[in-house]
């Protein structure tokens, strides 16, 4: 058996077991944003489990699908960490494993102010067939991607990414900016990038019953991303950028569901990725660890 | 089948930080079936909380569904750590102390809105604002002898 059918039957199983053993999930109120990140951080101790595509066309080359799956858990009320396993098809070549992510998200701040800080750190173990475009840094083109997989797997990257997050709420609305700055660990040098978003609930104030379809289970935004080229040579040149509209929908049954087409906003861009994603949390996942090992409850 | 290996040694480390986080946080709590302990420090940072967002009036004070939607609310976002009806959770308070209680409403609403994030309180935020008042009508409607969501807030 082939290490990826392994893998992928690892995964499922243990995702299997996580949905069949552990309570029901508490709703998620998740941001519907795919690249960029706001301040808020998951709720202590529950575990969220969630599965995120991204179909990308192809300039002369053949077009793919990237997919990766999060694990992300609240340490704290102020350190989120987070475990990602990636892989991708490219039509007419391959489906590989390209690698895992573990970030780790900080809030340094007590309080709740007009713009919030998250400190991100990030350790990547990838190889160069990575296609899920999670982040624009550097000088990532899109000709970067028409390198067969097999050459590409070749490549084995172990990145440093951290970003300054700043995020603010107002009147329902949220905006944020996110500044990254990424550093191969080979002797490359540092790379930036850029993130925006905007969202907002389609409606503030909760119904009064359960409800499935109501407008304040949807969250509707924008975003915007995209790389700033490296140490050597900073700015706009010979970069990628994308403009992408979000919708998301968290169900009263725990699960949440992500769209968004996204547009490339200049010749060094794919020019179409359509990204979605499904996500379930787990309330109490810490607890639940614990009393495993006899922990008290 | 190295990356697998790093991946799955990075799962286990995932899991032991997880366990011994969720280990130090219930020290603290009693065995299952013993009184729960009551310790006013806990509702200290309600204290906190600046003069004008204490004065802040709840704008759903009328608001003849504000108790049933935060009471939906409640259970989606506060139950797992408040408990049901908010009578002391696994890691949260009591809801229906006279601490808690005898707050101003938008002192109840400071609170939602920074959490109390170095003792394990989220900020909540996230939820808009018109939500975390929905949110105060149902926790100050606890004070009654039957909480209102027990009475008059629909059954999950």
């Amino acid at each position: 058996m082939a290490p990826l059918t392994r893998l992928i039957l690892f995964g499922s199983f243990c995702v299997s077991l996580l949905f069949v053993c552990f309570p029901p999930p508490s709703i998620a109120q998740e941001n519907p944003y795919f690249v960029a990140y706001d301040h808020y951080l998951e709720e202590p101790g529950n575990l969220e489990i969630e599965y995120f595509s991204t179909f990308g066309t192809q300039r002369n080359g053949n077009d793919f699908h990237a997919y990766w799956a999060e694990f992300e858990y609240g340490a704290t009320a102020w350190w989120t960490t987070e475990f990602y396993l990636e892989g991708q098809t490219t039509f007419n070549d391959s489906t590989i494993f390209t690698g895992f992510r573990w970030e780790n998200r900080f809030r340094p701040l007590k309080r709740e102010h007009f713009i919030n800080p998250v400190l991100y750190a990030e350790f990547e173990n990838k190889n160069g067939a990575d296609k899920i475009l999670k982040e624009g840094e550097g000088h990532d083109v899109e000709s970067d991607f028409l390198v067969s997989n097999a050459e590409a797997r070749k490549e084995h990257i172990h990145e440093i990414e951290l970003k300054l997050i700043l995020s603010s709420t107002f009147k329902g609305w949220n905006f944020t900016e996110n500044t990254v700055a990424a550093k191969n660990l080979s002797n490359s040098p540092w790379e930036f990038g850029y993130a925006l978003g905007a969202s907002r609930p389609l409606a503030l104030k909760a119904a009064a019953q359960r409800c499935t379809l109501c407008l304040q289970n949807f969250i509707a935004g924008v975003e915007m991303y995209g790389g700033l080229g490296d140490r050597h040579s900073f700015g706009l040149h010979d970069t990628s950028h994308y403009l992408a509209p979000v919708l998301g929908w968290n169900l009263p049954s725990g699960w949440a569901l992500r769209i968004s087409p996204g547009f490339g906003l200049n010749d060094n861009s794919h020019q179409f990725l359509l990204r979605w994603g499904v996500t379930r949390e787990i309330t109490g996942f810490g607890s639940m660890v614990s009393r495993l090992f006899g922990g008290r409850q | 089948m190295r990356a697998i290996a790093a991946a799955l040694g990075i799962c286990v480390t995932l899991l032991a930080v997880s366990v011994v986080l969720a280990q130090s946080r219930n020290a603290d709590k009693p065995p299952a079936g013993a009184a729960p302990k009551y310790d006013p420090a806990v509702y200290a940072e309600l204290q906190k909380a600046p003069e004008k967002a204490r004065r802040r009036a709840n704008p759903l004070q009328n608001d003849p569904d504000a108790v049933a939607a935060g009471a939906i609310l409640f259970e989606q976002h506060c139950a797992e750590c408040h408990g049901n009806a908010g009578r002391e959770g696994k890691r949260g308070p009591s809801l229906h102390a006279a601490e808690v209680q005898g707050a101003t409403p938008g002192a109840i609403f400071w609170i939602l809105t920074n959490g109390v994030v170095r003792k394990g309180m989220p900020v909540w935020s996230k939820l808009p604002e018109p939500q975390r008042w929905q949110l105060v009508r149902y926790i100050q409607s606890l004070g009654g002898s039957a909480p209102a969501g027990e009475s008059t807030a629909p059954k999950p």
